[in-house]
């Protein structure tokens, strides 16, 4: 360190130090870079008066417009009300079996259908609706209560053996097993022929036993050649689709204890016009049954 | 820091940036008023960037979002063109094309207007404010407010239809952007055009840094040639070089440098001194060329007595080959992927939740979300075939089931991308597999584009 002293060849004074004869300047920041930074703490001191900025004690301050985050998106969530207004109206005043023949509103139920379902229905159904043991999947054709837009508006509104709905759909499987209306003989014979029906397993002589059975105990609901019936929500026995699996032990299960799975009567938690954007989002999921729409094969 | 009074100054060098400049102006200003007929589908202005349909129109060129490679490609031609004239003519950039160049130059005539040459501007800042010259600078910064907002203004137009714009702006209707963008655009240049000027070349922009990494001894560059001019003085004091010292050359800097302290930062390569030496040289009866522009290897010939080099051979050296070369192998590439894109697309997303659906009758159903798009500003008719899994089909969120087969036709608007959700069956037993989707342009344009996916099943069938 020396001291401070007068550069020569431009008149400006070093900071006083020196390395390998190489001095440095102490050149003033350029004006402009200076106004330029006063100009941000200005800007900065007028925001913190503007906006909410210095936190006190118990809140901060609130700024000379009151503007407040919240506020922003209050205001945001209200006009997105409002630009949904009419189309929610359109909504409601669309019977459902009426809402294929306008294709954008069917589009925005769709949409809006798929909103609600996540925040109501996949805890039990899945994310992408495709259920799991007890609980259907909604992607498949195969329906325990219908399929239309009418039945399934139906089943959301009322729900599934749901005590506080007296029009919840209801129906009662007898526990086979667990109440010894059949022996377990028998109970394993039933199941037998219960797989036959949909060929997981040949039509031997615990079938044909099993027949006798079914004959007695299971037509009433499951109809004389086990295709269910959907009065009853009966499943059909027939085809591919197990709401409680298919495996031997599974049916065993299910003709010995029964299930009586339960989904909430939804018309009491949740307005109509989410009941029809859900039902038009569930029946859009490829299964939906009787499609209004035009059908370009039979012109 | 001295404010710099440049000296209006006469000379091939000073008309050729005229030149260069009112080419620049009218470009810029009048672009986005030309037009161009696109059809009934799509904007009839030649360049314009719409950014509420994410499309960039370019005369003949339409560019997509997912085409944004072609702006990448041209904005890396832009950096290697830089890179391109600073190896063929140095600082070239900055010395005429510049924005910066550009309007400094238009401030600095209004400035000659209002105030009169060097001279009397400089006396006029030294002057104390009276009513006078209050009254001047009053009028001369409302030029320097119209210039800046003409500026501002005509940038809005490549954004959106020029005339219709034109008149919402001066209706009040326009969009508050616009007015927000003009605000923005006249600030900046009122105050890096009206009063920073030199600063900005030297202090704020980074390009002089890194140009002068990129300048060797093959590049062209404003050079004094010392060993012709000093010792300076006048002609009588003998011995004497060409330099009679009458300053006139730092006088016309834009930049307020004395090129005979050597190459430095801050000249331009306006080539504005060059005129002022070469009036001077004329005036005292000696060649010109004290000042020119002149490459270090020539000049270090020329010291030893050789003539100099013409400036057209000294452009081409092995640097200015490469970055053409590299210049033009982009532009070649963006060229031919524009002759041959194709102007349809599709593209498909798997769902994966569930990634696969069992039907009451055992087969097995798939969905996927597949996006059609037209890229041609009219209507076109596409069939979308299914290839791969035989007895598979397939039908849309829109038809039913029923009318499920392999092939599937709709008309996609001009310019547009629909999505819909296609469901693939196939027979019990499927295994999982690829599968793909062909879309067919089904008109006399035609053009085929195709997207593989999957075909998800249980595992081993069922
Ligand atoms: S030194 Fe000459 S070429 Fe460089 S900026 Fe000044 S006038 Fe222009
Ligand atoms: S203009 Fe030419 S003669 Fe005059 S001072 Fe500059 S170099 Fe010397």
């Amino acid at each position: 360190m020396t001291d401070k002293r007068i550069d020569e060849a431009t008149n400006t004074e070093t900071m006083g130090h020196e390395w390998d004869g190489i001095e440095e300047l102490n050149t003033p920041l350029p004006r402009w870079w200076l106004y330029t930074f006063y100009a941000c703490i200005a800007f900065a001191v007028g925001y913190a008066v503007v906006y909410p900025s210095v936190p006190l004690l118990h809140e901060g301050t609130h700024g000379t417009f009151g503007w407040t985050s919240r506020g922003e998106y209050a205001a945001e969530q209200k006009a997105e009300a409002a630009q949904r207004a009419p189309m929610l109206a359109a909504l409601a005043k669309t019977p459902i079996e009426d809402l294929p023949k306008n294709p954008e509103l069917m589009r925005q139920a769709v949409a809006g259908g798929r909103a609600a379902f996540k925040v109501n229905c996949v805890q039990c159904h899945g994310a992408g609706a495709a259920g799991s043991v007890g609980y259907p999947n909604l992607n498949d054709d195969d329906w325990l209560w219908g399929g239309t837009l009418t039945d399934i508006q139906q089943t959301l509104t009322h729900g599934i053996r749901y005590s506080g709905d007296d029009q919840t759909r209801t129906s009662l499987m007898p526990s086979f097993g667990h109440d010894k209306i059949l022996t377990p003989a028998q109970v394993q014979d039933a199941a037998s022929y219960v797989r036959s029906l949909s060929g997981l397993e040949p039509k031997g002589a615990a079938a044909q036993r099993g027949a006798e059975i079914f004959s007695v105990n299971c037509v009433a609901c499951h109809g004389p050649e086990g295709k269910g019936g959907r009065q009853f929500g009966a499943p059909n026995l027939t085809d591919r689709i197990w709401l409680y699996g298919g495996s031997r032990e599974q049916v065993v299960g299910s003709i010995t204890n029964a299930h009586a799975g339960v989904m909430p009567a939804w018309g009491l938690r949740l307005d109509p016009v989410t009941i029809k954007m859900l039902a038009a989002y569930v029946h859009s999921l490829g299964g939906g049954e009787a499609f209004a729409a035009p059908a370009p094969a039979a012109k | 820091m001295q404010p710099v009074f440049p000296r209006a100054i006469h000379g091939r060098f000073r008309r050729l940036k005229w030149g260069i400049m009112a080419a620049c102006l009218v470009v810029y200003y009048l672009t986005p008023w030309l037009r161009w007929n696109r059809g009934p589908y799509a904007p009839d202005q030649a360049v314009l960037i719409d950014l509420a349909h994410r499309r960039f129109y370019m005369f003949a060129i339409e560019i997509w979002p997912q085409e944004f490679y072609f702006v990448a490609g041209l904005l890396i031609m832009a950096g290697i063109g830089l890179f391109l004239v600073t190896s063929a003519v140095g600082r070239a950039w900055c010395g005429y094309a510049c924005p910066q160049t550009v309007w400094t130059d238009l401030f600095q005539q209004i400035d000659r207007w209002f105030d009169g040459d060097r001279n009397a501007q400089m006396r006029l800042a030294k002057a104390p404010w009276t009513a006078g010259k209050l009254a001047r600078r009053l009028a001369k910064w409302s030029l320097y407010l119209l210039v800046s907002v003409a500026t501002g203004g005509a940038w809005i137009f490549y954004f959106a239809d020029a005339p219709t714009l034109f008149h919402q702006v001066f209706t009040g209707t326009a969009p508050a952007i616009a007015y927000s963008t003009i605000a923005v655009l006249a600030g900046t240049t009122f105050w890096l055009g009206g009063f920073m000027r030199e600063q900005v070349c030297v202090y704020m922009c980074p390009w002089p840094r890194i140009q002068s990494a990129m300048l060797d001894e093959k590049s062209l560059i404003v050079t004094y040639k010392d060993w012709r001019g000093e010792p300076r003085g006048k002609a009588k004091d003998l011995p004497a070089g060409d330099c009679v010292d009458c300053g006139l050359c730092a006088a016309v800097c834009p930049t307020g440098i004395d090129i005979r302290d050597g190459a430095q930062i801050g000249c331009i390569t306006c080539a504005l001194c060059i005129d002022a030496c070469d009036t001077v040289m004329a005036k005292t009866g000696r060649p010109r060329g004290l000042i020119d522009y002149a490459t270090l290897e020539d000049s270090e010939k020329e010291r030893a007595g050789a003539p100099p080099t013409r400036h057209a051979k000294l452009i081409w050296h092995a640097r200015t080959l490469i970055y053409l070369g590299l210049w033009s192998a982009i532009g070649c590439a963006l060229l031919f992927a524009l002759g041959t894109r194709n102007h349809l697309a599709i593209s498909v997303a798997k769902d994966r939740n569930p990634p696969f659906m069992l039907m009451s009758d055992g087969a097995i159903r798939n969905a996927y979300l597949v996006k059609w798009r037209n890229m041609e500003d009219r209507p076109r008719p596409m069939r979308l075939t299914l290839d791969g899994i035989p007895g598979a089909a397939m039908w849309s969120e829109e038809m039913g089931k029923a009318q499920a087969a392999r092939q599937l036709t709709r008309t996609i608007p001009a310019d547009q991308t629909q999505p819909l959700r296609i469901y693939v069956i196939a027979p019990a037993g499927t295994a999982q597999q690829p599968l793909g989707f062909t879309l067919t342009a089904a008109d006399a344009q035609g053009g085929t584009v195709r997207y593989d996916t999957r075909f998800d099943a249980p595992e081993g069938g069922q």
